[in-house]
């Protein structure tokens, strides 16, 4: 999908680069398994039942599904400065390629070891292709694909999220 | 869980979306946004007729999905989806499913690849395609699989 001899060099050394490597604001924690659960009445004993976790899981795990939540910051902190934003690389695509407007199109979720209460988890962003110039019914632009990697406290990868965006100017009308 | 076939179909799961289903949802995922939750900034700002379920709380659903119908022992390996239409209080979700496939991998580890289709009345508001290992017998246990073993 990338075709780099047509992109600005500083764009073409971001594919496959690691990018904003991050920590959680805080450890993993039982008491958010359970909310996410009651949220959509997920029943599943291996977040209710410690004897059932025990058995299949070697103890309490999270909902795979859950993995982006550890990382959406406090909407207060008392020395939280800029608000960050959850995809950089995104918004640093659109800056540099001059872009001003994009959507998210696809969203994959890859699940490898399980994720823990008292889990610490990092991420970091990694660029794996940017599309040539192309024309949909938005406008004129690129596709890109962005991979969040998560590991937990012992480098143990927990998953990935591979975000397909195109960022686009809106055809003249 | 009974024997698991390709082109087999999974039973459906109806809910009634109100506004606590969508801001609990929300804030479970700790989505501050405001289109979650204010039902002014919705309607005004997104030009919606209401506040509307998140997607991370949509994958939340999804995943609830698939394991109701594998139980425990089913271990998701891969999910994506992508969202067509947004869901709204008062809106009844209607979740349906199908096995597009069943294969082993080098491992020996029993993957089924299932497309879902979340819909509000004739309105298909999202799609998902996942992948989650199942066991093979009484004996195996997917979350037992590390490292070379899983290959999600």
């Amino acid at each position: 999908m990338s075709d780099t001899h047509d992109l600005p060099d500083e764009v073409a050394s971001w594919i496959d680069a690691v990018r904003y490597e991050e920590t959680g604001d805080f450890p993993v924690e039982r008491g958010y398994i359970w909310t996410a659960c009651a949220s959509v009445e997920n029943g599943n004993p291996l977040f209710w039942d410690d004897k059932a976790a025990a058995e299949i899981t070697e103890g309490p795990i999270a909902p795979p599904s859950m993995l982006s939540t550890w990382f959406r910051p406090h909407h207060w902190a008392p020395d939280l400065d800029a608000q960050r934003l959850p995809l950089q690389v995104h918004f640093d695509l659109k800056d540099r390629l001059g872009l001003p407007e994009a959507v998210m199109t696809d969203n994959t979720m890859t699940f490898h070891e399980p994720v823990r209460p008292g889990d610490v988890l990092t991420t970091r962003q990694r660029l794996r292709s940017v599309s040539a110039e192309k024309t949909t019914k938005l406008g004129t632009g690129r596709f890109w694909v962005i991979d969040v990697e998560y590991h937990n406290q012992r480098g143990e990868l927990v998953g990935v999220e591979s975000w397909t965006g195109f960022g686009y100017a809106r055809s003249e009308r | 869980m009974t024997t698991v076939t390709a082109g087999q179909t999974l039973p459906e799961l109806t809910y009634d979306v109100s506004s606590t289903t969508v801001v609990l949802g929300a804030l479970a995922t700790r989505d501050w946004r405001p289109q979650h939750h204010d039902y002014h900034f919705a309607t005004e700002r997104n030009g919606v007729k209401d506040i509307f379920l998140n997607a991370p709380n949509q994958a939340a659903w999804f995943e609830r999905y698939v394991t109701d119908w594998t139980g425990p022992l089913g271990r998701l390996g891969r999910m994506s989806f992508r969202m067509h239409d947004s869901v709204f209080p008062g809106d009844q979700m209607r979740f349906s499913g199908k096995v597009t496939d069943l294969s082993d991998d080098g491992t020996g580890c029993r993957w089924a690849s299932l497309e879902i289709t979340l819909t509000v009345d004739d309105r298909t508001c999202s799609t998902c395609s996942a992948r989650v290992a199942l066991p093979v017998g009484p004996d195996d246990n997917p979350w037992a699989r590390r490292g070379e073993r899983w290959q999600p």
